[in-house]
């Protein structure tokens, strides 16, 4: 990657660079409720005070589909066009005991996808300035080894 | 005091190019007057939803200036509910006489564009391409396909069904029958949802022309009673569109859950008695987890009932009689009338090639959309 020029899509939403990477949560000084991304009040107790909370950088796929079209652009800024588009797939990953985040699967072939399956944190590229700046983003990868877990049912 | 609906006017769901929304919307109003057998300046109120037009309530403009209040109302895809509610409980409090609700809109073609700040959501949620509500759907349905066990051949039946009520219904947008080959063909949008099993952004207007259950006999329509009008935004623990996290340790049911219970118990009435439903067809998924989740069935019975052919016009429990969504399209402000204008037809025996057999007494419509909000309506004779 070097020579490449690569800038987070936002700040505060994930720890990087870093050999492991964290997403930037927040837990409820009030009610106890972890939260992503950080935001400004719970969700359940409408609380505005919080501390900060790296979330786990590992967890289990609760459910996943495919983008198969190019989001409308804007708010949508990836590189290319309708005509270049490449489908990625986007899941909820449950981190154990904190939260379950929606995000950006590293894998886009929903056959080698399965519910349940062990997922870690990655920071990928999603889109690329014209500049040839990397806009990056946070997504889940399947953990190696995990494909025993099976294709997603298929009729 | 109880309401009624007394008239339902329909503009045709589809493309116009060249009419506005507020044109459609005004020959719906016409329609739905002319089918109560009232006039414009005998009308006390109004309730008048759309997302794209910005100030509905203009379209007095082309009804005449009578000085009524006429309301702006929105809540994203249950708008047509919100619309029904407020005209039935002004009726209902002794505010007005006789009210009406109206929806009109003019999308654009495509998937819904907006800058997520308009659902308080960050700016990078729509940059890296997750501010759509389509992958949602996607999401939902394939948990629930891998819970409950339903085959991807049954979503292709509920498209097939759709398509096939909607070609015996001249004002629906989608009148050409495909078969489920040809559904499980289509290229996939949202796996495991395709293209033919999603419904599409349209154009369209409908109307509803209430009054008090004691005075319907002054007018022309047929009465159908306004039984239950419920909506419900989501609770912490919900599974709901449009959602950066979800929390882990508690788990509330869907919105359509909640508003589907409070309605039955308004009404008296239960799933049981329901002889024709509406549900919100966003996709052929959908469909199937709005019949659970308005208790028309438990969780992975829809694989047999649907393989029966139960929520067929000929089955048990008739769904989406007209098309659905998947049949009309969604002309978001017009989307939930347009089901009430259908309920009203099939209560009253109107609803010609598409009509559900054996006099059926109890409709129900339901609506569900972002940012997690459901409306449920139970109609009957």
């Amino acid at each position: 990657m070097s020579g490449t020029r690569q800038v987070p899509v936002a700040e505060g939403l994930f720890t990087w660079p870093s050999d492991e990477p964290r997403l930037i949560g927040a837990q409820c000084a009030g009610c106890g409720l972890v939260r992503f991304p950080a935001g400004s009040a719970c969700e359940r107790c409408g609380g505005t005070q919080a501390a900060e909370r790296l979330l786990s950088g590992r967890g289990t796929l609760w459910t996943f589909t495919t983008q198969g079209f190019r989001p409308p652009s804007p708010p949508y800024d990836g590189a290319g066009t309708a005509a270049t588009f490449e489908p990625y797939a986007l899941g909820y990953v449950e981190l154990p005991g904190e939260v379950m985040v929606e995000a950006r699967l590293t894998e886009p072939d929903p056959a080698r996808l399965a519910i349940g399956q062990p997922m870690r944190l990655a920071i990928v590229p999603y889109s690329v300035s014209a500049d040839g700046t990397q806009l990056m983003t946070f997504a889940f990868a399947p953990v190696d080894g995990a494909d025993q877990a099976g294709p997603a049912t298929e009729a | 005091m109880e309401a009624v609906i007394i008239g339902v006017g329909l503009h045709p769901f589809g493309r116009f190019a060249g009419k506005s929304a507020m044109d459609m919307a005004a020959g719906a109003v016409r329609s739905a007057l002319g089918d109560a057998g009232v006039s414009w300046p005998q009308v006390q109120a109004g309730f008048v939803g759309s997302l794209e037009v910005y100030n509905p309530d203009a379209i007095v403009g082309r009804l005449g200036l009578t000085g009524i209040p006429l309301r702006g109302v929105f809540n994203g895809c249950a708008t047509a509910g919100t619309a029904v509610a407020m005209a039935a409980r002004a009726i209902e409090t002794g505010e007005h006489d006789l009210t009406i609700a109206i929806g009109m809109d003019k999308h654009p073609r495509g998937a819904f564009a907006a800058d997520p700040s308009v659902a308080g959501l960050p700016a990078w949620y729509g940059q890296t391409g997750m501010y759509l509500t389509t992958h949602f759907f996607g999401m939902k349905i394939n948990r629930y396909m891998h819970d409950h066990g339903i085959s991807h051949q049954t979503l292709a039946k509920v498209a097939a069904k759709n398509f096939r009520n909607a070609s015996a219904n001249d004002k629906a947008w989608r009148r050409t029958p495909l078969s489920e080959a040809e559904i499980l063909a289509s290229p996939v949008l949202n796996y495991p949802l395709r293209q033919f099993m999603y419904c599409g952004p349209d154009e369209g207007a409908a109307a509803i022309v209430l009054c008090r259950a004691d005075q319907a006999h002054e007018y022309a329509g047929r009465p159908v009673r306004v039984r239950a009008c419920a909506l419900r935004s989501r609770r912490i623990g919900a599974f709901e569109v449009q959602s950066p996290s979800v929390p882990v340790a508690e788990h509330a049911p869907s919105p359509t859950v909640d508003a589907s219970r409070e309605a039955y118990e308004i009404a008296g009435i239960g799933p049981q008695d329901v002889a024709v439903a509406q549900l919100q067809d966003t996709d052929a998924g959908s469909e199937i987890i709005h019949l659970a989740e308005n208790g028309l069935c438990k969780d992975g019975e829809q694989e047999r009932m649907i393989a029966d052919g139960e929520t067929e016009i000929t089955g048990r429990l008739p769904v989406n009689t007209d098309g659905g969504l998947i049949g009309n399209g969604e002309p978001i402000g017009a989307s939930g009338l347009r089901q009430i204008h259908e309920l009203v037809l099939q209560l009253r025996g109107a609803a010609g090639a598409r009509q559900v057999a054996g006099a059926p007494a109890v409709g129900y419509a339901h609506l569900y959309g972002a940012p997690g909000v459901s409306a449920v309506t139970i109609l009957s004779t």
